[in-house]
Formats: C-alpha cells, structure tokens, sequence
C-alpha cells in the first residue's frame, strides 16, 4: 500500500479509533450497564472519495470487461457454431474451464502464475484480463445458444440476397441472435460487474479494496461493509436499467424475431 | 530449504478439497431447506409473505457474495459471540444459495402449464392438494437440471471464504504456494481440481436437461 495516494488524509485525524470501536457500555438497564454495539458512520464524511474513487476503477473494470468479453463472445460462439472446424476444440475447452473454475483461481492463476512465464502486469491490468476472459466464455455459451436458434431459412435467405457469409453472419444471424439472448447476457454482465468485488484480492484498487481500506483505518468494518454492500446494489440496479435502455436502443425493431 | 515434490503439493490440496466438497454440500443442503420455505412464501397468497421472500432475492442476487461475507463475518460478531470463519462462511453460502435456488424454482413452479391449476381446481383440490399432487410433481422434474447447474455455483461460490478465512482447497492453494515459491503449479492443480469437482456436475446438468426436456416434450 506504500506508497499509493488516497483522496484522504492519512491516519491521526482527531477521532480515536481502536480495536473494539463501536463497543459502549450502555447505562440502560435495571441490573447494570450493558456492553452495546452503536453504530457509527461520522467517518463516512472524512472517507467518501475513497469509496469514490474504487467505485470509479469497478465501474472502469465492469465497461471494459463487458465491451471486450462480449466481443470474445462473439468471435468463440461464431466459432463454435459455424468456423472452421480445427478451432472448435480448443475453443470449447476454454470455455468449459473457464465455466467450471473459479473467478477467484482464474484471477490467481493470471497474476501469481502467469509472471513465472515472463508476462508481468499491473493489478489493473490482471484485473481487466480476467473479467474479459472470464465474460468472453459465458458470452460464449448464452450468445451460441442465440445462434443455434436462428431457423435455418435465415441462412439460405441472406445468401440468396446475394450477401457474403460474413455480411449474413453480421446482419442476418448475429444481430437476431443477440436480440434474442439479451436479457440473459444482461443478468450475466451484472453477475460479471459483482464478482468483480474479487479483484480487491490482489489489490487492485475497486470498491471492495475501499472498503477493505476504511475498515483497515477506522475499525468500523460491519459499516464499511455495509456502505459498499449498498454501492454495489444499486451499481447492480443502474446497470441493469442501463443495459435494458442500451438493448432497446441497438435493437429497436421489436418485429426481428 | 525443504524442496516440495508435486505429491507434496497434490496431497495438501487434496486435503484441503474435503473443506471445499463438506462447505459445498453444507451450503447446497440448507440453502435448500431455506429456499423450499421462502418459495412457499414466494409463490403462496399472502402479499407480505411475497413481498419478503421477492426482495430478500433481489438483495442477495444484487449485492457480491463476497460483502455477504464480509457482512456475515463482521455482523455475526455484533451480537458478541465469537465469530468462527466456518461459521459466517457456511451462514452466509446458506442464505446466498437459498436466493437462487428460490428464484430457480419459482421459474419452475410458474412454467407448470395454467391449466393445470384450473383442472386441479375444478377436481374439488384444495392449495395444499393442488400443490402436492399436481404442481410439485410436474415442477419437480424441470426443476432438476438447473438445480444441478446450480450446484456448480455453489463449488466455484466457495471459492470466496477462503478470503475470509476458511482453509479449504483456495487457501490451500495460496498457502502451498507461499511456501512452495510456484504459483502457476499450484493455482494451476487448485484450477483443475475445481474443474474435476465441477465440470461432471455440468455436464449431467446438461445432459439431464436434454433427456428430461424430450420426455416433457412427448406428453
């Protein structure tokens, strides 16, 4: 932690804080005082920009991953439904792996273990390489599935409109494909977006990090906990108003079936 | 320096993987138990009982498992017992899987075709009837391929307590790797003994969801 810069000051700011903050003894009863939690959020007026500033970086993981992982989706579920034969092996073996392990192991395994093969990289960038690896296999899976359902017709008739594989592929079948899933890729993403509370492990600065940061400096840890535990659910609500408005605006022709 | 050969790091993975398959069965078992009355709850007449049980799933499949956690951990620790890692690990997987397997099962019990809640109706059924000898049944049978899906994200769910302290096979591997000075051996076994452990389960779901979709499709 040496060394990073915090959007606030450091420790010895005026209010004590100990091991057993939050512990009082309350004078309330008949047969004595009682030992009581009270909680306490005054910290949250000196602590908000380092929520900020995680909630900042989870968002940034959460677009690039989604933007990039679906496109790997994409490129592995063409793949596996309609490329060349050769690649389909080793596509289906990515994602199975990647479906059966865990988010945590796969984050791990790319920033303890890659290094030991000469790639290095930033905690960040560990980060955002596994959130693409670990979407680009689901997405793969729920985007195939998409595709297996377009009719067979469809096919024939891009290619008796005189278009290229590739253009039927892009017009006829992706574009339908993806309308039709996008309420499952949708739940996906946002399963994606809180798994991503992970990253803080190897200290990559998200909001879980935040959070792990106040309690570390206030000992308030059930409100840290609880403050982001909040963030996160209403990041989870606004992402999924974003996404249903995001899917009526690329496919805003409801009769494509 | 004590050299580790890979038996030594395969044994104490494996080892710790009984924690993973006990906290795995723990989780899935009472997850199941909670999720049976809150799908009552969900699907039953009382308004403030749906009310509860709709927006105990919106919360427990909007918030991180991880916070879950971490609130179950330092939450439990409110009431001034002392909190074992075990303990807020299994609590907290309990309730999280109870919110999913609610919202699976529900999906089940609400796609048994209308009529047949109108048939049992007319034949004199009570509720109770109606669910027992009608509903169950039929959803019983959609509701096994996911619910074994489910169980997947239960292995993989329990990955997370090892971040809050519960040695089972993920902080096994981090602790042989701390010792051991090889990262990608060890994360690389720990992956695949998460695969050995998850991907059957996969499988049979799909492959039960194949067989049993073809026997609803001929009725």
């Amino acid at each position: 932690m040496a060394g990073r810069t915090y959007p606030c000051r450091p420790l010895n700011h005026g209010v004590r804080h100990h091991a057993f903050a939050g512990w009082r003894f309350i004078h309330s009863t008949e047969r004595g005082s009682v030992l009581k939690y009270v909680f306490d959020y005054s910290w949250l007026a000196q602590y908000w920009p380092v929520f900020l500033k995680g909630l900042t970086i989870t968002v940034e993981l959460i677009a690039v991953g989604a933007v990039i992982g679906i496109a790997l989706g994409i490129l592995c579920a063409w793949i596996r439904s309609l490329g060349p034969q050769w690649l389909r092996p080793p596509v289906t073996l990515y994602v199975e792996l990647i479906r059966n392990t865990p988010f945590l192991i796969q984050l791990f395994f790319i920033f303890f273990g890659l290094p030991s093969l000469g790639v290095q990289m930033s905690e960040l960038q560990a980060a955002n390489l596994a959130m693409i690896i670990n979407l680009g296999a689901y997405s793969c899976e729920i985007i195939r599935a998409g595709i297996q359902a377009t009719p067979r017709g469809q096919f024939e008739a891009g290619s008796s409109l005189a278009m290229s594989p590739f253009e039927t592929f892009r017009h006829v079948v992706l574009v339908p494909s993806l309308q039709r899933i996008w309420p499952a890729l949708t739940s996906q993403i946002i399963i994606v977006m809180l798994g991503s509370s992970v990253v803080s492990q190897i200290a990559a600065e998200d909001l879980t990090f935040a959070a792990n940061f106040i309690q570390s400096r206030t000992f308030r840890a059930f409100e840290a906990y609880f403050v982001s535990t909040a963030i996160y659910l209403l990041l989870a609500i606004l992402l999924r108003q974003l996404l249903v408005v995001t899917g009526r605006l690329i496919f805003p022709r409801r009769s494509v079936r | 320096m004590t050299e580790f050969t890979l038996w030594d790091i395969v044994r104490n993975l494996l080892l710790a993987m009984r924690w993973t398959v006990l906290l795995s069965l723990v989780s899935f078992i009472g997850g199941g138990l909670v999720a049976t009355l809150l799908l009552f709850m969900r699907i039953g007449r009382g308004r403030f009982l749906r009310f509860v049980a709709k927006y105990y799933v919106e919360l427990f499949q909007g918030t991180p498992l991880l916070m879950q956690l971490f609130l179950a951990f330092f939450g439990l620790g409110l009431f001034g017992i002392n909190v074992p890692a075990w303990l807020a690990a299994g609590f907290a997987l309990i309730l999280w899987s109870a919110a999913f397997l609610t919202e699976i099962w529900r999906g089940c019990v609400e796609s048994v075709f209308k009529g047949q809640w109108e048939a049992s109706a007319s034949l004199g059924m009570g509720y109770v009837q109606q669910m027992r000898y009608v509903i169950i049944p039929q959803a019983l049978k959609i509701a096994i391929p996911p619910t074994v899906g489910f169980s997947v994200q239960v292995i993989k769910g329990t990955a997370l307590t090892s971040i809050i302290g519960f040695v089972e096979l993920s902080k096994a591997g981090t602790i042989v790797t701390n010792a051991t000075f090889q990262p990608f051996t060890v994360y690389g076994l720990v992956a695949l003994f998460y695969f050995a452990l998850c991907w059957p389960l996969s499988k049979s779901s799909q492959i039960l969801e194949r067989k049993l979709n073809v026997a609803h499709r001929s009725h």
